[in-house]
């Protein structure tokens, strides 16, 4: 049974569509994350989902419960931490995580969980010196408390500096090797392939698209491109001369190759046009290409200038 | 369902967080204490103390004061209401007084004794300020001696006497007075400038939002906060009765009728501060709206000095305070074991508690929609 089902999920602020219309599963043991630009919807879907929100339209299932009604019940069995993450200043990780498990009513070993999260150097500091990894990191151990099997976590590296990210992957990556199910919101594209098993990319309110890694490449992906560094009057001399699709973009002229022998004649035409060009190279496209692309599409689509 | 345990949790909490930080000691604890040591120090003396009044005798008799008039003098200085300070007939008594600082004095008028034997009308002029309470002290044991006199002369005697006793237990002095005034301070500060801080920064950090993903509920919460400034103010209490009775020689009252005030007084103000903060747009609005209310009901409501010396649309206005009846309620106890209007005091803080802890829950939302 999966742990999570949306179904034609709707909510609107005043005239704003925020969610129009999703649906997705979430399977039991898988990460899934929700990936989009700021504003496209994820933060509602989740909170909904936590039942901090309550829904307009549609139906959604955690664990067999409804969030809204069941919240109570709910919020024992699973693990949250929510956006922006903030903690009493004066309260140390340790007392902090002893203080949860005495809201949950579990027995938890504090030093464990810190060691969970890669934050026993710590555990005596107040929360206002910790670092924003390391808060990060107390709202990853305090969500753990009560051993969840479901984790929800709601853009848990935004404001982090790389090496900090790196560090709260590590930890996202240990939950995962437990067997539990995690739902994970998202704007870096980046940790959407580090850490998920299947991504539904959201723009807009809506899912643009949705599955495995490789199904969404496979899906939106235009396949190779061939990359030259040149003007772009040699992406308009291969655009006149062949019936190849080029574009041309930050001084790259970006050609597709869909047939064996394109690549061979995009670089005769190179040669003929005589136009100057520095470096050359094939590559495919990657999941950022798709989600650009994807992202200003369907930006384009809303009516928005891009 | 009220879970003690989780109560419990968020107390140890809540205790660690104000005493780790340093202005909710200092505020609650120290605060209260410098206030009480610096107002008894002042008015440890003061008005309790003879009063000085200016006197020029212009009855004289070759240079020298006539018997009458000298009589007069010594009449007005038995009563060790004043201290009487004499002044040159020569010199211009108004200008006198100006260069002393000084609005309080007595003019005996040249022919004193010559109009009064002769059954003459004469004036003794009193010079006074009508605001200030010693010139009430000069005019009245002045009107005393002149009536004395008058008695004396038209052959009578005192019938009616005037015994003076004091209505408190064992005398009153401000700063016995002060005790119960700045427990109910302590009583309204701590809570309300934490509560409003507290709850206005929850809200914009959405901490509130958080604490409504664990099983603790609102209640409980509220509860520990509660509890929590219950015991701050028996602490400030016990602190602040040992600060006045060792350092000024205060005389209370300690009956265990003062529990309820310092259960109830800090719950009502608990819920206050909590309502302000929780229903602010921000911490920085909360704060205005918190002081708006806090400041006018820490000076007005007989904490410092007694309302009685306010004008009456000011007095009128102190009894909408909440703090007022804390006050009020404190000293019936402590200063005159007057219990039952003490509890009647009691009961009004009691329902105004109820009727804010109940709008304080209501608008008090853990959840957006």
């Amino acid at each position: 049974m999966p742990s999570v089902v949306v179904d034609s999920l709707r909510k609107s602020y005043g005239g704003l569509k925020a969610v129009d219309g999703i649906s997705f599963e979430v399977q039991e043991g898988e990460v899934f994350s929700l990936l989009g630009p700021n504003g496209a919807g994820k933060t509602t879907t989740i909170e909904i989902l936590e039942g901090l929100r309550d829904k307009e339209g549609g139906k959604v299932s955690v664990l067999g419960m409804d969030p809204w009604k069941d919240g109570y019940e709910l919020h024992r069995k699973m693990g949250i931490i929510p956006q922006g993450f903030r903690f009493f200043d004066y309260a140390t990780p340790r007392e902090a995580i002893r203080y949860y498990a005495s809201l949950f009513d579990v027995k938890v070993d504090a030093d464990k969980i810190l060691k969970q999260v890669i934050l026993e150097e710590a555990a005596s500091i107040n929360y206002n010196k910790l670092s924003g990894g390391q808060r990060q990191k107390l709202g990853l151990a305090l969500s753990l408390v009560n051993n969840p099997q479901l984790v929800f976590l709601d853009e848990p590296t935004t404001g982090l500096d790389p090496q900090a990210r790196r560090a709260v992957w590590d930890v996202i990556r240990e939950l995962k090797e437990g067997n539990r199910t995690v739902l994970l919101t998202t704007h870096y594209l980046e940790e959407a392939q580090m850490l998920a098993d299947r991504v539904a990319i959201m723009n807009h309110g809506r899912i643009i698209s949705s599955g495995t890694m490789d199904e969404i490449l496979e899906r939106e992906g235009s396949g190779e491109r061939l990359e030259v560094k040149a003007s772009e009057s040699l992406a308009n001399f291969l655009k006149t001369e062949t019936r190849l699709k080029v574009e041309y973009r930050d001084g790259i002229v970006s050609v597709l190759l869909e047939k064996p022998h394109d690549a061979l004649i995009t670089l005769t035409e190179i040669e003929e046009s005589g136009i100057e060009w520095r470096s050359l190279r094939t590559r495919s496209d990657t999941l950022e290409d798709i989600f650009v692309r994807m992202v200003g599409e369907s930006t384009k689509e809303a009516g928005e200038v891009v | 369902m009220i879970s003690a345990r989780r109560v419990i949790a968020d107390l140890k909490v809540t205790s660690r967080g104000f005493l780790r930080s340093r202005e909710g000691v200092f505020f609650s604890l120290v605060f209260p204490v410098i206030l009480m040591l610096i107002f008894g120090a002042i008015f440890s003396g003061g008005s309790s103390g003879p009063v000085t009044a200016y006197v020029q005798n212009n009855d004289l008799s070759g240079g020298v004061p006539t018997q009458a008039s000298a009589a007069f003098v010594q009449a007005l200085n038995s009563t060790n209401a004043m201290r009487l300070v004499p002044v040159p007939a020569s010199d211009n008594f108004t200008l006198y007084l100006r260069s002393h600082s000084s609005s309080d004095g007595i003019v005996i008028p040249a022919g004193f004794q010559t109009q009064f034997e002769a059954g003459k009308p004469l004036n003794i002029s009193v010079y006074g300020n009508p605001a200030s309470q010693t010139s009430a002290i000069v005019s009245g044991v002045t009107s005393e001696i002149v009536n004395a006199f008058n008695l004396k002369r038209a052959g009578g005697s005192d019938v009616i006497g005037i015994q003076s006793l004091s209505v408190a237990i064992t005398g009153t002095k401000y700063i016995d007075f002060l005790i119960p005034g700045l427990i109910g301070f302590s009583i309204l500060t701590a809570p309300m400038f934490a509560l409003v801080n507290i709850s206005s920064q929850y809200k914009r950090d959405k901490l509130f939002k958080q604490l409504s993903l664990t099983p603790l509920t609102r209640g409980e919460w509220l509860l520990s906060k509660v509890i929590w400034y219950i015991m701050i103010t028996i602490a400030s209490f016990i602190l602040m009765t040992a600060v006045g009775v060792y350092a000024f020689g205060a005389n209370v009252v300690l009956s265990p009728y003062l529990l309820p005030f310092l259960v109830i007084g800090p719950f009502l103000f608990v819920s206050l501060g909590m309502l302000v903060g929780t229903a602010s747009n921000s911490p920085e609005s909360a704060a205005v709206v918190g002081n708006l209310v806090t400041f006018p009901m820490m000076f007005l409501s007989g904490t410092f000095f007694p309302i009685s010396i306010m004008p009456t649309w000011l007095q009128t206005i102190a009894h909408v305070f909440p703090l007022f009846y804390v006050v009020e309620g404190l000293n019936n106890v402590m200063t005159y074991n007057n219990i039952g209007p003490a509890m009647i005091d009691l009961l009004v803080i009691f329902a105004i508690a109820i009727v804010i802890f109940g709008l304080a829950v209501r608008l008090f939302k853990w959840r957006e929609d």
